[in-house]
């Protein structure tokens, strides 16, 4: 696959999220075009000027909640008509949510699964049907080894990423034979902004790391990356605790 | 008993004052101000490189521009101009990262300090200096244009020509006159990574004079000195000169460190005997009197930065450094006095450097360097002993006509401050009202 050209005309969901920011400066450096779309236009300026000034062809920039959905197919075309052809779809928005209030109420548990799975849902919607009818592109998911298995510490927020993770497996079966690459990407603890408040163990890696795995993992079509990849061996070890003993367990 | 510190906790370079803060991370420039404002005073903090209090506000709030371990923060670069060399960045971007854009592109940093671990609002607020102070003077003199950001909500962008006295101001200011949100960096053209490098083992402080008075047109000049060893190997150091090499080469971006010190060391492990024959190693190391090579930046302008948190080689209670300078007039009595009273406490460690500073002006009002020479080396602490010298040591330089450097400083006493800074009052109209640092507590108290 090394003849395959790497993409050059990237939109970026959630683009100000420090993970995005991280791989989209490494695509800037390989003269990428962008189109990125978060909640506030301050930040987006930041991140396009640093882009540009990083080496990008090109940026256009707009600002949008993703919670609404309603507005998303608009926004999915003004993409594809500003980029020419969307060759690498980047969903990188999400929220941690608080574990605790989500446990005590309805509303606060739906808001993370709102932000987290649905919104997703409605963008990979359109996004697949398109990378299906245009016979290319790659789909890379920001999701979660906290998707994995449901722990008792964060279960809303997992339950979110792993229904997020059967989706795009779904999704992936049906593409892949279009040419498509839908790439899951499983981020286990990062120092960004969403983690500042816990405590960093030496398990925290930086959003560059996550991002050099994010370039590599497009490079070499993956379908499913843990970064960095020593959780995939520590999710394979929490997957095979018995239930019985892991309902025991703090993790 | 002491409250526990917010977690993660800030600690200076030097791990000593260790004061508790509450921590707010500033990741993009309209971050600020902030929306509630805090119930405390603020200050503005970058990478904590700074060794004492400076970068430290005990029950108060710090605005850090940069993450733990240096991820994420106020990192954007907005524009560059090969034209001109101009870089306009964020605050909280790294002279390491500028050196990371630059580097590939055939640019360097116009004033390179001890380590690339320190951000560009840091850079500033210190108003810092390196090797090529003789011929460049300070970082602020590559600033041209910088954005301050009050507590109020006032943006003023500053230059020589616009907002002329909010910018000498905010140059050496150390954070307190608001947060800077961007900055303009000169960068200058190379076209390799090497450095042409000559090193000479001198002998006492007459014939470091002279090496650098020969060497005035090296671009730049620093000198190990052995500040353990007396009798006939007192003063006995190795000077070193640079220049950029004219013969292009590779101009690939650095590696990332990898070495980290992982744990604190016990403190007996520094003392007279293991400096003393770290100094004679490195010093004989050098066979010859004069050696000339080619070697790469990095090592050349930071070699300590390929070990991550050697500041925990001196154990958890941390380092004082002291950083004099001695100006011309007052001749070499001071240093010398300043060199016996060091070598006769055996407190020293290996990290001692000395240099000749130009008569560049700083820009800045309260900016550290002036023509002369400054010293500056680290001592561990060890209970009364290294804060009696420090008292001596301040006391000579007050003697003779010098001054110390605030961002390397956790001791000086409010009366030797304001006799190294007579202009501190004028300085404190332009603090920020809502701003304040346990230094310029301790200083101004």
């Amino acid at each position: 696959m090394a003849s395959r050209k790497f993409p050059t005309a990237v939109l970026a969901l959630g683009a100000t999220s420090a993970i995005a920011e991280a791989t989209l400066r490494l695509l800037a450096e390989r003269g990428a075009r962008f189109y990125l779309v978060a909640r506030n236009q301050d930040k987006l300026d930041a991140v396009g000027a640093d882009l540009l000034t990083r080496g990008a062809a090109g940026v256009a920039t707009q600002v949008m909640d993703l919670d609404e959905t309603a507005a998303h197919p608009a926004m999915l075309a003004a993409a594809a008509k500003s980029l020419g052809t969307i060759e690498l779809a980047l969903l990188a928005h999400g929220i941690l949510g608080d574990q605790k209030e989500a446990e005590a109420s309805y509303t606060a548990a739906e808001a993370v699964l709102r932000t987290n799975f649905l919104s997703a849902v409605s963008l990979i919607t359109w996004l697949a049907n398109y990378f299906e009818s245009t016979g290319q592109g790659t789909l890379a998911v920001i999701s979660s080894v906290a998707g994995d298995r449901g722990r008792k510490s964060n279960y809303v927020y997992g339950a979110s990423k792993g229904a997020l993770n059967v989706f795009v497996d779904g999704v992936r079966a049906r593409i892949d034979r279009a040419g498509v690459q839908v790439l899951t990407i499983k981020p286990g603890f990062v120092a960004t902004p969403m983690t500042a408040h816990l405590a960093q163990g030496p398990l925290f890696a930086q959003p560059s790391q996550v991002a050099q795995g994010i370039v590599k993992a497009i490079e070499k079509r993956r379908d499913v990356v843990y970064l960095p990849p020593f959780w995939a061996l520590i999710m394979l070890i929490l997957r095979m605790i018995p239930g019985r003993i892991f309902k025991k367990l703090n993790v | 008993m002491p409250q526990k510190p917010p977690s993660p906790g800030f600690e200076s370079w030097g791990r000593y004052p260790k004061l508790e803060s509450s921590i707010v991370p500033l990741n993009w420039t309209c971050d600020f101000p902030l929306h509630p404002p805090p119930a405390t005073r603020m200050l503005p903090v970058g990478a904590g490189r700074s060794y004492g209090d400076v970068c430290l506000l005990g029950h108060g709030t710090l605005l850090r521009t940069r993450g733990p371990g240096l991820s994420g923060g106020m990192d954007h670069l907005l524009d560059f101009d090969p034209a001109t060399g101009v870089l306009c960045c964020e605050a909280g971007t790294t002279l390491g990262e500028i050196l990371d854009f630059a580097v590939p592109r055939g640019f360097f940093l116009p004033v390179s300090p001890g380590t690339k671990y320190v951000t560009v609002g840091g850079a500033i607020a210190n108003d810092i200096h390196g090797k090529n102070h003789h011929v460049a003077g300070t970082f602020g003199r590559h600033v041209p244009r910088f954005e301050l950001v009050r507590s109020d909500g006032t943006r003023l962008v500053c230059s020589a020509a616009q907002n002329a006295e909010w910018y000498a101001a905010t140059i050496g200011g150390m954070g307190l006159t608001g947060l800077i949100a961007w900055a303009e960096v000169k960068l200058r053209p190379i076209v390799s990574r090497n450095i042409q490098y000559t090193g000479i083992k001198f002998s006492g402080i007459e014939e470091f004079l002279v090496l650098s008075e020969a060497h005035a047109k090296s671009e730049y000049t620093v000198s190990w000195i052995d500040c353990v060893a007396t009798g006939r190997n007192f003063a006995r150091g190795i000077f070193m000169a640079g220049d950029h090499a004219s013969e292009p080469d590779s101009l690939k971006r650095s590696q990332p460190a990898k070495l980290m010190l992982p744990v604190d060391f016990p403190e007996f492990l520094l003392n007279r005997r293991s400096v003393g024959l770290f100094n004679s190693l490195y010093y004989n190391k050098q066979r010859g009197k004069i050696k000339n090579t080619l070697v790469d930046y990095e090592p050349f302008f930071y070699p300590l930065d390929k070990l991550q948190g050697w500041n925990r080689m001196y154990g958890k209670n941390g380092l004082l450094q002291f950083q004099c300078l001695l100006p011309w007039e007052a001749g070499q009595a001071g240093l010398v006095e300043i060199l016996k009273a060091i070598t006769a406490s055996g407190l020293a460690s290996f990290l001692a450097v000395l240099k000749v500073f130009g008569n560049v002006p700083s820009p800045g009002m309260m900016s550290f360097p002036k023509p002369g020479i400054t010293l500056a080396l680290d001592f561990p602490i060890r209970q009364e002993a290294s804060f009696d010298l420090l008292e001596l040591l301040a006391a000579i330089t007050l003697d003779h006509k010098g001054r110390m450097y605030p961002a390397k400083d956790a001791t000086m006493t409010a009366a030797q401050f304001q006799a190294f800074y007579p202009q501190w009052k004028r300085f404190a109209a332009y603090i920020d009202p809502a701003f304040d640092s346990a230094f310029w507590q301790r200083v101004t108290a």
